[in-house]
């Protein structure tokens, strides 16, 4: 299948991310020769042992954690039900849940679920937001009681990219002796994270948000933490998570976070430069739309941006036209029939909410790209407000 | 991403008669903004009643900016009581269809028409009456009613794919499983309190149905000299065929309904209508 990824405009990086080259390229000896188990006793497999070593010791790095720290697992979705079923089999006594309103729905079902998934009734407290998307300080403080088990926050949002304050809320946490954990899928790669120095117990990240592929994650789990493994099973992971290691992924994970590493810098200024030049020439071009999340508590590479009176799958259509790719917080592109919760939660007014785009950059984006979509966006959204009931032109 | 025909892109890509007409003989207002979609179509008509034009303005997704441009070409040229009887199903056809979610898009169109030639004729839509079942959507049970019969709805979630009703907050969940069964069953059903929601996959329902079946009412039968199969489950209908001398008992509609029904309902779930296969 040639799917002619040259001629996209690619800018859905919290959707997915391309695969680095160079990643592609630690990984093809495990896809072809090196298919050894790393569990056999011979050389052959043992060998295919000691990269997924050396992969540990690159993901570590990145997040600033112990070697033994990192879990490999099968994705963030997994990240996230492990660390949380763990702390609630690790204190069945503690029935409370602190979460928010505008998590991934990783956390967001499960935390909806877990009556039935456990068999056991639980109190959950999912914090409201602020209109730019942030948290309540004395809200979140107020909502630990002594019979949480654990705190789940997201550290960055993937659809406004808003940062919350996970180094403080997981300090408040532990003083209460409440276990920590976050999503940060979105955060990992963007913004530095060093764990040795925090009190989050578990963090959970994803391979193909950050030039990994698909298919492989991380938890993070700090080391005397209690722990109960998800997936039961063979030894692998020193018991902690049951299921023969995928190998060439979690090379191409250990690889990816390597030059993560060193390209956060270009993300927090050349990308981050470009994001904002985006934000700015369609803020300013387009009459009637609006930022959703907070201006600078935000993740380097996204924005959202509200076109009031026009629905967000329409526009998407159009934008795909032109090879330009990004996503909406719209009700039709939802697979539901509201709009998103993310937005919702925000308050974010329904003119506004079903015509969002979030567009979500990469270090692989250009400047050349960026003024194609400027000059794109002003007359899509125009032609669609033309067949708008609501618009009324100035 | 939404499988689209060729015909519902062309129709969204390049929409025919978008606006609005001058000083139009009808205006049909539907849907809302908070809603996702909206359609406002006005209608040139002229003293032999024939529509000669038709324009649309539309909020919404793909489908219903396809379905708006369709439906104005569709009623151009016809007279307002051919336009009367386009149904969204019409409307899905003329596009080639459109992805089961999104039928609620071919709902607006119709409604829209409907509601333009009822400003036309100047009289009041018997849909704006009728209890409101989703507050989130804002629809009636009269259209709950009305989608089931005329699409043949055959689950909750095929009524909020028409109707959009129950796709918020699902509170109403429960009480459109009421309508579906009284509509369907034509009142010979009252409605059952449900406990609580309860999901079960259609090979778990065949499971224990068959279990009820052999164990309970095929003895029972067997005793008359009759005998039942289980033909199909399809959402919460359960089809069955009567066998040997039910076939010719005047009492069958009466046996599966109070007999064979209430077993099911009582040892399976609460929601199932048990119907004879044709």
């Amino acid at each position: 299948m040639n799917c002619e990824a040259d001629k996209v405009i690619y800018m859905d990086n919290n959707a997915t991310t391309r695969i680095a080259p160079e990643v592609v390229d630690a990984m093809m000896p495990f896809l072809t020769d090196c298919y050894g188990n790393p569990s056999s006793m011979y050389n052959f497999g043992g060998q295919v042992g000691k990269v997924i070593t050396k992969a540990r010791g690159q993901v570590a790095k990145l997040l600033g954690a112990e070697d033994s720290e990192v879990i490999f697992t099968s994705c963030g979705t997994e990240s996230d039900s492990t660390a949380i079923l763990s702390a609630l089999q690790a204190f069945p006594e503690k029935r409370h849940i602190v979460t928010t309103r505008v998590e991934h729905p990783a956390v967001k079902n499960l935390c909806e679920n877990l009556d039935r998934l456990t068999g056991h009734k639980h109190r959950v407290t999912r914090l409201q937001v602020e209109s730019d998307g942030t948290l309540d300080m004395a809200r979140y403080e107020e909502a630990l009681a002594d019979d949480t088990a654990i705190v789940s926050v997201m550290w960055a949002n993937n659809e406004t990219g808003v940062i919350f304050p996970v180094e403080k809320m997981a300090a408040m946490a532990k003083e209460r002796g409440i276990l920590f954990h976050t999503d940060a899928v979105q955060a990992v790669g963007k913004i530095p994270i060093n764990l040795g120095e925090l009190d989050i117990d578990f963090l959970s990240l994803s391979g193909h948000k950050l030039h990994a592929p698909k298919g492989v994650g991380v938890l993070c789990v700090k080391r005397g933490t209690p722990f109960v493994p998800f997936l039961a099973g063979g030894h692998q992971e020193e018991g902690r998570r049951g299921g023969t290691e995928n190998v060439a992924s979690i090379v191409g994970l250990g690889k990816a976070c390597e030059l993560a590493g060193e390209k956060m810098e270009e993300e927090n200024s050349r990308v981050k430069k470009m994001r904002d030049r985006l934000e700015e020439g369609l803020l300013a071009s387009v009459p009637k739309s609006m930022l959703n999340g907070h201006k600078t508590d935000r993740l380097p590479n996204t924005t959202n941006v509200s076109f009031e009176f026009v629905e967000g799958e329409a526009i998407l259509l159009h934008m795909n036209l032109y090879n330009i790719c990004a996503s909406s917080g719209s009700a039709c592109t939802s697979g539901s029939l509201e709009p998103s919760h993310v937005l919702r939660a925000m308050g974010v007014p329904f003119t506004a909410a079903h015509g969002s785009i979030r567009f979500s950059l990469s270090i692989y984006n250009t400047d050349a790209e960026v003024d194609f979509v400027l000059e794109k966006m002003p007359p899509i959204i125009a032609e669609l407000r033309k067949m708008s009931p609501f618009w009324k032109a100035e | 991403m939404w499988e689209y025909t060729d015909k519902v892109q062309q129709h969204f890509l390049q929409p025919h008669n978008v606006g609005e007409v001058e000083n139009p003989d009808g205006t049909g207002d539907v849907g809302s903004l908070a809603c996702g979609d909206a359609l406002k179509l006005t209608l040139k008509i002229d003293k032999d009643e024939r529509i000669v034009d038709a324009k649309f303005k539309t909020f919404g997704c793909a489908s219903a900016i396809a379905s708006s441009s369709a439906l104005t070409l569709m009623v151009t040229g016809m007279t307002v009581s051919e336009a009367e009887k386009i149904t969204n199903e019409d409307i899905a056809d003329y596009l080639g269809g459109l992805p089961k979610e999104k039928m609620h898009c071919s709902v607006m169109g119709r409604e829209a028409l409907e509601a333009a030639i009822a400003d036309y004729r100047g009289v009041i839509l018997p849909m704006a009456e009728g209890e409101v079942v989703c507050e989130c959507f804002g629809v009636t049970d009269l259209e709950v009613i009305r989608a089931i019969r005329e699409s043949n709805l055959r689950s909750v979630e095929e009524i909020t794919n028409f109707t959009k009703a129950g796709g918020g907050c699902g509170k109403c969940e429960d009480r459109l499983r009421e309508i579906l069964q009284a509509t369907v069953s034509e009142g010979i059903v009252t409605p059952v309190q449900v406990e609580g929601p309860k999901r079960m996959t259609t090979l778990q329902k065949i499971k224990k149905i068959e279990a009820v079946l052999e164990r309970e009412i095929k003895p029972v039968l067997r005793k008359d000299g009759g005998d039942i199969e289980l033909v199909d489950v399809d959402g919460d209908f359960v089809m069955v065929s009567l066998r040997g001398a039910c076939t010719s008992c005047a009492k069958s509609q009466t046996t599966l309904k109070e007999y064979v029904e209430k077993k099911l309902r009582e040892q399976v779930l609460e929601s199932l209508i048990v119907e004879a296969a044709k």
